[in-house]
């Protein structure tokens, strides 16, 4: 008798299915957990509190991002220059304390492999094809690009993962994406990301598990993968998967933390198997034409609020649904825009290249690409390019491309979370607008009042180069 | 955390869809290291609104929040889910959640209900002067117009909802499949390689 044919969510999900319960809720082992120091002060003194101990230490991995400042952390006479805020720095010493008294292997702010968890994680081989891995933030659905069940969970699950190495859950819901052809000129993952969100929505994928399938997507890199997947949360899905490939194995093969040896070759044979079996089937589907996609950009408050870069802003009017027109009328007082504006005439003050979804080696190549002998626009108040790990920036210092950039007008950061969310001292003004590669345009997200517009690595250099949002196609090639 | 069966009370009538857990609460606010004392920073941007629902005084003391499709989308902040207990609400009704948001709203005593926007609408309109009861035991929402809408709601998270119960006790008790689970010999090959 054949077994019936399974999604690559399935097979992850069988493979980890601890106790089943008469009502369809299942353990669920979880095999990998990242932890930083914004959404697990509370789990460990959870912890505490009851008396519990943290079960798999070696199935965890902590390191600051959010808070940290990107400038500077050592002085010059060698020192660690401190934490300026207060509350930030109650954050990061409370992480260093929980990590030394529970016996959790800890990156700090000083070593070269600290980054964004996101970043961290794929670089070190910590994330593998066929794990479940979770951490306090939802653009943990990143990882799903090396074929790991990736999801965000809120502390009290770090709490619970942290002291049972598991998780109550039930199965989601599955949705393919599928993307078929060869992308056009300029055109980026991102742009492939804020297209797909576009089309289905800021809730398209809730109560789903997205597995993006599809010719443009067996031709992309590892780091266009991370940055589609990461953004599946942005689409409402929990998590967005990448079967493994030659790629994937490629990428991870001789990771400090990736099995060696014997143990790769038969993780390899495992790995293989991790494919979404023909006449398996899904509870949705969507099909896009690679040919469609152009460079986008967002015009709203919700990263489903895309268009294309040569395209205009939409009349509130102009949407079927009266809740849709009166959030279009909101999103654009918000953001000091009128309906039928030209994307190519937005003028933009700040640039931030950096978040975990785009803040990677391909990244930084990309927009350097564009800047190349190229100075930012005189209206530019500040141009940020933030490193997504010390690695990362290492690499691009070693290719030369933080010249790049710091001879545009860049400056040029210490990895973190930076300009993505407004923890740190990396901040939009209030009424100031921003070309962000980040995940989030919504209120007040890159600061109080700021404005954001989020786009791709190269599209960001070109808003720089322009002072106003630009069709990166313009500048290169 | 004690069980809960019914909410009833007044409700905020937000009503508006893809409310983020930025606008619930901003990052900024994120630095604390306890749960408590974020109500103060709730819906921050909304209450600088003019005549916002929160600081209306028809609606003081009012322990449900009503609000449009796919409440909490965004990051996974348990913040958001702290700040609006610290405010006092103990419910939300919406069309929608995002998936995160249910979650952490249920581990934390808050019962989100899911109904059709019409019944949302409805419940919008009773709000501006009279209760709402959401009785769990039932799975009903309820006015004082006789107006009723059954909810749909998860089992398991009914029932620990009911019975307040210690979600990590519960695991705790089945110590001894998820040891079974690590001893199969397939686990070590997913034991990441200890960096120095």
């Amino acid at each position: 008798m054949s077994e019936r044919p399974r999604t690559l969510y399935e097979k992850i999900w069988d493979a980890h299915v601890v106790e089943r319960r008469d009502d369809d809720t299942c353990l669920i082992y979880v095999d990998r957990h990242l932890v930083h120091e914004v959404t697990s002060p509370q789990a460990f003194e959870g912890l505490r509190a009851a008396g519990r101990r943290v079960r798999r230490p070696d199935l965890t991995l902590a390191v600051p991002d959010h808070n940290l400042a990107t400038t500077a952390r050592v002085g010059a006479d060698g020192r660690r220059l401190p934490i300026a805020d207060a509350a930030s720095r109650a954050q990061l010493s409370a992480l260093e304390h929980n990590v030394a008294e529970f016996g959790i292997p800890y990156i700090d702010d000083l070593a070269a492999e600290q980054g964004i968890v996101h970043v961290v994680g794929p670089e070190q081989g910590f994330t593998l094809p066929g794990t479940i891995l979770v951490c306090g933030d939802s653009h943990t659905a990143a990882h799903g690009a090396l074929g790991a069940l990736a999801f965000g969970i809120g502390t009290s699950e770090v709490e619970h993962v942290l002291a049972t190495q598991t998780l109550q859950l039930r199965q989601s819901k599955t949705l393919e994406i599928r993307v078929d052809g060869t992308l056009g000129f300029g055109v980026a993952a991102k742009d492939v990301i804020l297209h797909i969100i576009g089309r289905i929505g800021t809730a398209g994928g809730t109560g789903h598990v997205i597995e993006y399938r599809g010719s443009t997507f067996e031709k992309m890199s590892i780091e266009g993968r991370l940055t589609i997947a990461n953004m599946s949360i942005e689409a409402g899905a929990r998590s967005g998967l990448f079967a493994p490939d030659e790629a994937t194995f490629a990428y991870l093969k001789g990771r400090p933390m990736a099995p060696k040896g014997a143990d790769w070759e038969r993780a390899l044979a495992w790995w293989r198997t991790l494919q979404t079996d023909d006449g398996a089937r899904f509870d949705r589907s969507v099909r896009i034409d690679a040919a469609e996609i152009a460079p986008s950009v967002t015009w709203g408050t919700s990263p489903e609020d895309v268009v294309a870069v040569t395209g205009s802003i939409p009349d509130p009017d102009s949407f079927a649904d009266p809740a849709k027109s009166e959030a279009a009328r909101k999103s654009l007082a918000y953001m000091g825009l009128a309906a039928g504006t030209r994307m190519e005439d937005v003028p933009v003050s700040y640039i931030f290249i950096g978040s975990c979804t785009n803040s990677r080696i391909e990244d930084l190549r990309a927009a350097a690409d564009v800047l190349r002998s190229r100075k930012i626009h005189g209206d530019i108040r500040q141009a940020l390019v933030v490193p997504g790990s010390g690695l990362v920036k290492r690499q691009a210092e070693a290719e030369g491309l933080d010249r790049i950039f710091i001879e545009a007008g860049f400056e040029w950061r210490e990895p973190g979370c930076s300009m993505c969310l407004a923890m740190n001292p990396d901040k939009v003004p209030p009424g100031e607008r921003c070309a962000s590669t980040s995940n989030r345009n919504f209120v007040g997200r890159q600061g109080p009042g700021a404005r954001t517009h989020l786009v791709s690595p190269a599209m960001a250099a070109a808003a720089a180069v322009k002072g106003r949002l630009a069709d990166v196609r313009e500048l290169v090639g | 955390m004690s069980g809960v069966t019914a909410v009833e009370g007044g409700a905020f009538p937000l009503g508006r869809a893809n409310v983020d857990t930025d606008i619930i609460i901003p990052a900024e606010h994120l630095k604390t290291i306890a749960r408590e004392g974020l109500g103060r920073f709730a819906f921050e941007t909304i209450r600088a609104e003019q005549g916002n629902v929160f600081d209306d005084p028809a609606y003081a003391g009012a322990s449900i929040l009503i609000a449009g499709d796919n409440f909490g989308c965004g990051s996974s902040r348990e913040h958001a889910v702290w700040a609006m207990r610290d405010l006092g609400i103990d419910a939300v009704i919406a069309p929608s959640f995002s998936d995160i948001f249910a979650s952490n709203a249920f581990k934390n005593g808050l019962v989100a209900v899911a109904l059709p926007q019409a019944a949302v609408d409805r419940l919008m309109e009773v709000a501006r002067d009279q209760p709402i009861r959401i009785d769990l035991e039932t799975m009903t929402v309820t006015t004082p117009f006789q107006d009723r809408f059954a909810f749909p709601m998860d089992p398991f998270r009914r029932d620990c909802l009911m019975k307040g119960l210690d979600e990590i006790g519960l695991t705790l008790e089945s110590e001894a499949a998820i040891a079974a689970y690590e001893a199969r010999p397939e686990a070590d090959l997913l034991r990441p390689v200890a960096v120095a």
